[in-house]
C-alpha cells in the first residue's frame, strides 16, 4: 500500500536571466526522496534559498514563475502526478493537497469577502454543497480560534489583523478535508506572541483532522513542536532526515549541530563601571500632531556595552531609534551624549556629533546605494569626516575590510554582487569608518538566516572588545538578547515596562508582558507548545 | 550600461535617428536645392530633379523637406532639454529637501498640470509675440511639468531607500544627496522620458505649426509644411503627406529606442522585464 | 469613502478656479497688450486708446476677472470681438457638436482598447501581443493631422465614400450626423486607443502576477474562470481610471482633428480666435476645455475610489 506522498530522485530546475545574456537554466533542488505518511507532519527546514518552498509546492505539481521540475518522480497516493494531465492536477489541488501560504495578506484577494474565499475550493470542486461549506468554514474558525466565528467570513481581507488571516488560509486549506496540506513558513511574518497562538491553533487542527503536512520552516524550534519527522535541506540537497527528537538531540550532520547551536549563544556578564556614554531621561516623541509614539523613556549606556531594547512591532522601538538619531526630534526630555546635552532635530546637531553616533540598519540591501562600490561606500565617511582620501583612503578602506573579515578583492564589488551577509558587514564597515562612539543597531540580523546571523552577531561582540564601542541594540528576538545584551529594555506600545541589567530583567519575577514574551519564544524541547498554551489559558481564566 | 546588446527593433530606431540627426546637421551641404526658392509649378509632380516634387507655392519639397528636419529637431531638442533641466532640477529637489518644499513645488505642478497642454498652449500663445524663444519656452514649461511628476515619483523611491537616510544622518548637503544618490539611480528612466518628452515635443510641435501657431513663415518646420499643404488633399495631391510621415517616423523611431531603454530598466532592476 | 469623494470635488472646483484665475490674470501679466496686438502693427496710438476704452480694458485687472468669472459662473460669457456677437451662444451650439464626436470616438475606442489589452495579456508574448504592440507603437507615433488627411485622401478623394470637409447642422438626424462623423471619429480612435491598450495591457498584467492569483491556482480554479472571478473585479479600478484619463486627452485630440476636418465644434472656434487675437473667446473656450478636462479627472479618482474595496468597506 503506497504512502501518501512519495518523493523520488525530484530534481527542480530555475531559468536565470544574466544581464546582457541568454537565459541559463540553473538546477536548485536536486536527489529528493522522502516519504510521507497519512497523517503524520514532515518539517522541512533549511536557510534561504535551501529550496523547501519549491520541494513543498512539487508535490501540488506546481512551479512558481521560471521554475520546472525537471526530473524525478511525485507520488500522491500511487499515481503519478508529474505525468497528470493538467485536468487532473486541477482537480488534485485545492481538494486533496491544499496550500498555506507564508504572507496570508497578499495570498487572499482584495476584493471577495473571506468566507466565499475561504469555501471556493470545496464548492467548486463539489465536495459538499455551499451550505454545507460554509457549516464547516465556521466550525473551523472556531477550532481555530477566531473572533466571532459566525460573522467572521463576512469581512473582506483588509478588515482582519495578520495573525487572523493566517488562521483564515489555514480553514480555507482545512475545508475541503484534503488529504495533505503545504504550510509555507506560516508563522514566520507574524509577531512573537501571535505566532504562538497561530501555531498552536494549527497543531491543534492538524491533530483534529489527522490530516498529513508538510511543514517549511527556517526555524528549528517551530519546527520541533509540530512536526514527527524532520527533514534537513541545505542548497537544494537532503542533509538528514530523520524522527524530530532524535535529529534534535542527535543530530548526524555538521550542518545540523551548526542549526542547533546557533539558537543559542551566551554573553558573559561584564562589569558596569564605565562611564555613562548615552543617556535618556523621560524622553516623549510623535509623529506630526498625533499621539506619544514614545511614552517618558529614560536610560543610561555605559561605554563599551550593549543594551538592548525588546519589543513586538508598534512598541515605538524603531521609533526611538528615530529619536535617538534625530530624525524624529523628541517632545519632551532629554538625550546626553558623553555628557553633552544633545540637540533633539538632526539639523541641529554638528558634524563631530553626528560621526560619533552611527546606524546599521535591518535590511542591508536598502542600505547600501546599489551604484557604489565597496569601496566607495565605505570611502565615503572617511573622506566626509576625516578628510581621507585617495591612497591614504584606500589603505584604511582595506583595514576596514580586514576587520569585518572580508578581503581587498571586495573594494571594486557592487552590493549585487554580495551575499545578504556580506553586505550587513559592509554597512557595519561603513559604520566604522567614522569611528564612532555609539552605534545604534536597527534589527540588523533579523533579515539574516540564522547561521550568518550569528557570524555578524559574532563579528560586532569583538568589535565591540577590540574598540570600546557601545552598542543600542533593537530586536524582537530573545535570544539576541542573551548573546549580546548587558542591559535590556522591554518596550510595549511605546512604555518601558521593564528595564535593567540582563540578568535581573530575564529572571523572575517578570511583569506580565515579560512573561509573555519570554514564554512565547518558541523551544526545542518537546511538548513545550502545549506547556505554553496551557499556561497562556490559566493566565486568562485567572485574569 | 554594459552589454549592448540591441535587439532589432532599437537598431532600426537609431539608424532611423541618425538619417535625421545627419539631414538637419548638414542641410546645407546635401540639400538639392535653395529650401525657399520657386523652381516650377504648383504641385508639380516628382521627378528625377525634384524627388519628391514641388510645394504648395512651387519649391522643392525634397529641400524643404531637408531644412525643415533641422528646425523641427531643433526647436524639439531645445525645448526638451530645457524642459528636462528644469524639471529635474525641480523634482530632485523637492523629493530631497521634503516638508514645505516638496508640497509647494507639486502643489503648482498639479494646478499647471490640470490643463490639457494644448488648450494651454493656445491660449498662452494668443497673447504672446510670436517668436521661437516664446515658443521654445511655452513647450519647456509645460514639458517640464510632465518631467516633474516622474522624476519626483522615482527620486522619491530613491529618497525612502535606507541609503538615502543613512546620508542625511552623515549630514550631507542636498545637493550632495542629489547627486551621488539619486541621479545614478535614476538614470534609466529618465532617459526613458527623454526620449518620450522629445517624441511628444516633436509632435507638439508640428500640431502647433499646422495650426499656424508655431514656426512662422517662411521659415518651415515639417507641421507648417503640412499647413501649406493640406488644401491639395481635395485634389488627390498628397504632398502634405511627406511632411506628415517624416514626422511619424521620427517619432516611431524614437519610440522604438525609448521602448527599448524601458526593457531594459525592469530587468536593471531585476525583474524579467518582458511586461 | 464619501468623506474622501467630498474632498476629491472640493480639490476639482479648487483647481477649476486655480485655472481659471490663470486664463485670466496670468494672462493679464504676460508682456503684449491685447489691443495692440488685436488692432496689429499699423495700429497708432490713438486707435488702441480707444480700443482699450471699448474693450474695457483701462479696468483693474481684478474688477475684471470678478466680473468675467461672475460672468462665467452664470454661463456668459461675454461677447466676441471679432463678431460681437454672444459667445455663450455658439459655444453652446459648438459645444454639441464637439461633445458627440468625442462620445462617437470613445464608445469605439475604449471597448477596441479593453478587448486587445486582454488579448495581448492572454498571448503574452507570443505573436497577437507583439503585432498588437507594432501597430500601437505606430499609432501613438503618428500626429492626428497625418492619420486625418490620410484618411480624407482615402477615403474622400480616392474612394469617394465620406464627405470632406466634414460638416454638421442643424436639422440633420442622428444617422446623418453620424456618417459625417465617421472619418474624425476614427482619426481620434487611432490617436487614443493605442495608450489606452498599452495602460490596460499593464493594469492587467499586474492583477495577473499578483499573488492571490497563484492562490486560485493552487486550488484548481482554471485559468479562465481564475480571470473571471479573480483578476477581473481587481483590474476594474486600474482600468477605468486608464479609461477616465484616455478621455480627458480626448479633449485635447479634438481641436485638430476638428481643424483637419473643417468640422464646426469648439476646438475649431478656439483656433480661430487664438488666430485673430479673440481674447473673450480664446479665454472662455480654455476655461471650458480645462473644466472638461478636470471633470473628466476627478470622475477617474472618483471612480477609482468607489470601486477599490478597502475604500468601499474600512476597517
Amino acid at each position: 500500500m503506497p504512502e501518501l506522498l512519495e518523493i523520488r530522485d525530484l530534481r527542480i530546475s530555475a531559468t536565470t536571466y544574466p544581464p546582457g545574456g541568454r537565459p541559463l537554466q540553473v538546477t536548485i533542488v536536486e536527489g529528493i526522496s522522502f516519504d510521507l505518511a497519512r497523517g503524520k507532519v514532515l518539517g522541512l527546514i533549511g536557510e534561504s534559498g535551501a529550496g523547501k518552498s519549491t520541494i513543498g509546492l512539487s508535490s501540488m505539481a506546481y512551479g512558481r514563475g521560471d521554475i520546472r521540475i525537471t526530473g524525478g518522480s511525485v507520488r500522491l497516493e500511487g499515481k503519478e502526478l508529474l505525468s497528470a494531465s493538467p485536468r487532473e492536477i486541477r482537480r488534485i489541488r485545492g481538494a486533496r493537497v491544499c496550500y498555506v501560504a507564508q504572507s496570508a495578506a497578499a495570498a487572499f484577494n482584495p476584493a471577495h469577502r473571506l468566507m466565499r474565499q475561504v469555501i471556493e475550493a470545496s464548492v467548486r470542486h463539489r465536495l459538499m454543497t455551499e451550505a454545507e461549506a460554509r457549516a464547516r468554514a465556521v466550525e473551523l474558525f472556531r477550532t481555530l480560534g477566531l473572533p466571532d466565528p459566525e460573522t467572521f467570513g463576512d469581512r473582506y481581507p483588509h478588515q482582519v489583523s495578520g495573525g487572523q488571516l493566517q488562521r483564515a488560509m489555514t480553514a480555507m486549506a482545512l475545508c475541503p478535508r484534503p488529504e495533505l496540506i503545504v504550510f509555507d513558513e506560516p508563522t514566520t511574518a507574524l509577531d512573537v506572541t501571535t505566532q504562538l497562538d497561530v501555531l498552536a491553533a494549527i497543531k491543534h487542527a492538524i491533530r483534529e483532522t489527522g490530516v498529513a503536512a508538510l511543514y517549511i520552516s527556517h526555524d528549528l524550534a517551530v519546527v520541533a513542536q509540530v512536526a514527527d519527522d524532520i527533514l534537513v535541506l541545505r542548497h537544494g540537497k537532503m542533509v538528514e532526515m530523520g524522527p524530530v527528537g532524535q535529529v534534535i538531540r542527535d543530530p548526524h550532520a555538521a550542518y545540523t549541530r551548526d542549526l542547533l547551536d546557533a539558537q543559542e549563544t551566551g554573553k558573559p556578564e561584564t562589569a558596569a563601571n564605565a562611564e555613562t556614554v548615552l543617556k535618556a531621561e523621560g524622553v516623549r516623541a510623535g509623529y506630526g500632531s498625533g499621539p506619544d509614539v514614545v511614552c517618558d523613556i529614560s536610560f543610561a549606556l555605559p561605554r563599551g556595552q550593549t543594551l538592548a531594547i525588546v519589543g513586538e512591532s508598534g512598541s515605538g522601538k524603531s521609533s526611538l531609534a528615530r529619536v535617538l538619531t534625530g530624525l524624529l526630534p523628541a517632545r519632551a526630555g532629554k538625550i546626553t551624549f558623553a555628557g553633552t546635552a544633545l540637540p533633539p532635530r538632526l539639523g541641529q546637531r554638528n558634524r563631530d556629533t553626528l560621526r560619533r553616533m552611527q546606524l546599521i540598519y535591518q535590511i542591508a540591501d536598502t542600505a547600501l546605494n546599489p551604484r557604489q562600490t565597496v569601496g566607495e561606500i565605505i570611502g565615503r565617511p572617511l573622506a566626509f569626516y576625516g578628510g581621507l582620501r585617495g591612497k591614504a583612503g584606500r589603505a584604511r578602506v582595506v583595514e576596514l575590510l580586514e576587520q569585518i573579515e572580508m578581503g581587498e578583492q571586495f573594494i571594486d564589488r557592487y552590493p549585487a554582487e554580495l551575499s545578504g551577509g556580506q553586505k550587513q558587514r559592509v554597512a557595519i564597515a561603513r559604520a566604522l569608518a567614522a569611528e564612532p562612539e555609539v552605534i545604534l543597531c536597527d534589527e540588523p540580523t533579523s533579515a539574516l538566516d540564522p547561521l550568518v546571523a550569528k557570524g555578524v552577531l559574532e563579528l560586532l561582540l569583538k568589535l565591540q572588545r577590540e574598540k570600546a564601542l557601545s552598542y543600542v541594540f533593537i530586536t524582537h528576538d530573545i535570544a539576541i538578547v542573551r548573546a549580546i545584551a548587558d542591559s535590556v529594555a522591554v518596550m510595549r506600545n511605546g512604555k518601558m515596562v521593564r528595564y535593567g541589567p540582563r540578568s535581573t530583567v530575564l529572571a523572575p519575577p517578570f511583569d506580565d508582558y515579560t512573561d509573555l514574551l519570554l514564554k512565547s519564544v518558541p523551544q526545542m524541547q518537546p511538548g513545550w507548545l502545549e506547556t505554553a498554551i496551557a499556561g497562556r489559558k490559566l493566565a486568562a481564566a485567572g485574569n | 550600461m554594459n552589454a549592448l546588446r540591441l535587439p532589432l527593433s532599437a537598431w532600426i530606431g537609431l539608424c532611423g535617428i541618425a538619417v535625421f540627426a545627419f539631414c538637419a546637421l548638414f542641410a546645407p551641404l546635401i540639400s538639392p536645392h535653395a529650401p525657399d526658392a520657386v523652381m516650377g509649378g504648383v504641385w508639380q509632380a516628382p521627378d528625377r530633379t525634384y524627388l519628391l516634387g514641388l510645394d504648395n507655392l512651387g519649391r522643392d519639397l525634397m529641400s524643404r523637406m531637408i531644412y525643415g528636419a533641422r528646425t523641427t529637431l531643433a526647436v524639439a531638442l531645445t525645448a526638451t532639454v530645457a524642459a528636462f533641466v528644469m524639471g529635474v532640477v525641480l523634482s530632485f529637489l523637492a523629493a530631497a529637501c521634503g516638508g514645505i518644499v516638496d508640497m509647494v513645488l507639486s502643489r503648482i505642478n498639479d494646478v499647471m498640470m490640470s490643463l490639457p497642454t494644448l488648450i494651454f498652449a493656445l491660449v498662452v500663445l494668443a497673447i504672446l509675440p510670436q517668436n521661437v524663444f516664446v515658443l521654445i519656452s511655452v513647450m519647456a514649461v509645460l514639458g517640464a511639468t510632465r518631467v516633474f511628476r516622474l522624476g519626483r515619483a522615482v527620486a522619491m523611491d530613491i529618497a525612502v531607500m535606507e541609503y538615502t537616510e543613512a546620508a542625511r544622518l552623515r549630514g550631507e548637503g542636498v545637493w550632495w544627496i542629489v547627486r551621488r544618490e539619486f541621479l545614478p539611480n535614476t538614470l534609466s528612466p529618465l532617459l526613458a522620458e527623454f526620449g518620450l518628452r522629445f517624441s511628444f515635443a516633436v509632435l507638439f510641435l508640428s500640431t502647433l505649426s499646422f495650426l499656424g501657431l508655431g514656426i512662422q513663415p517662411p521659415a518651415a518646420d515639417w507641421g507648417g509644411m503640412v499647413k501649406e499643404n493640406k488644401d491639395g488633399i481635395i485634389f488627390g495631391v498628397s504632398a502634405a503627406l511627406i511632411p506628415g510621415g517624416a514626422i511619424a517616423v521620427l517619432t516611431i523611431c524614437v519610440n522604438l529606442v525609448t521602448d527599448w531603454i524601458l526593457r531594459r530598466t525592469s530587468s536593471l532592476k531585476g525583474g524579467r522585464g518582458d511586461a | 469613502m464619501y468623506p474622501l469623494i467630498l474632498r476629491r470635488i472640493l480639490l476639482s472646483v479648487a483647481l477649476l478656479f486655480a485655472v481659471s484665475v490663470l486664463i485670466f490674470l496670468g494672462l493679464n501679466a504676460l508682456p503684449g497688450d491685447f489691443a495692440a496686438t488685436y488692432l496689429g502693427q499699423s495700429a497708432t496710438p490713438q486707435a488702441i486708446a480707444n480700443m482699450r476704452a471699448e474693450l474695457g480694458l483701462d479696468q483693474p485687472a481684478t474688477l475684471r476677472y470678478a466680473e468675467w468669472l461672475w460672468g462665467a459662473v452664470r454661463g456668459d460669457f461675454g461677447n466676441s470681438w471679432a463678431s460681437g456677437g454672444s459667445i455663450t451662444a455658439q459655444i453652446g451650439a459648438r459645444l454639441g457638436n464637439t461633445l458627440f464626436l468625442a462620445a462617437v470616438a470613445a464608445v469605439v475606442a475604449v471597448p477596441l482598447a479593453i478587448a486587445l489589452g486582454m488579448i495581448s495579456v492572454l498571448y503574452r508574448n507570443r505573436w497577437p501581443d507583439r503585432l498588437i504592440s507594432v501597430v500601437s507603437l505606430t499609432a501613438i507615433s503618428l500626429p492626428e493631422f497625418f492619420v486625418g488627411y490620410l484618411l480624407v485622401l482615402v477615403f474622400s478623394v480616392r474612394l469617394g465614400v465620406s464627405t470632406f470637409p466634414s460638416t454638421v447642422y442643424e436639422g440633420m438626424d442622428f444617422w446623418q450626423r453620424l456618417s459625417a462623423v465617421l472619418l474624425p471619429a476614427a482619426t481620434l480612435v487611432f490617436g487614443i486607443f493605442a495608450h489606452m491598450m498599452r495602460m490596460t495591457r499593464a493594469a492587467i498584467l499586474q492583477v495577473m502576477t499578483s499573488p492571490y492569483m497563484e492562490t486560485a491556482e493552487l486550488k484548481g480554479v482554471p485559468a479562465l474562470a481564475a480571470i473571471w472571478r479573480h483578476a477581473a473585479p481587481n483590474a476594474l479600478a486600474p482600468i477605468i481610471n486608464v479609461v477616465a484619463l484616455n478621455l480627458a486627452y480626448l479633449v485635447v485630440g479634438v481641436v485638430v482633428v476638428e481643424v483637419v476636418f473643417v468640422y464646426p465644434g469648439m476646438g475649431q472656434y478656439m483656433v480661430d480666435a487664438v488666430t485673430l487675437r479673440d481674447m473673450p473667446v480664446v479665454q472662455a473656450c480654455g476655461l471650458v476645455f480645462s473644466a472638461i478636462f478636470i471633470f473628466l479627472n476627478m470622475l477617474a479618482d472618483i471612480l477609482s475610489i468607489m470601486v477599490n474595496p478597502k475604500m468601499r468597506h474600512p476597517r
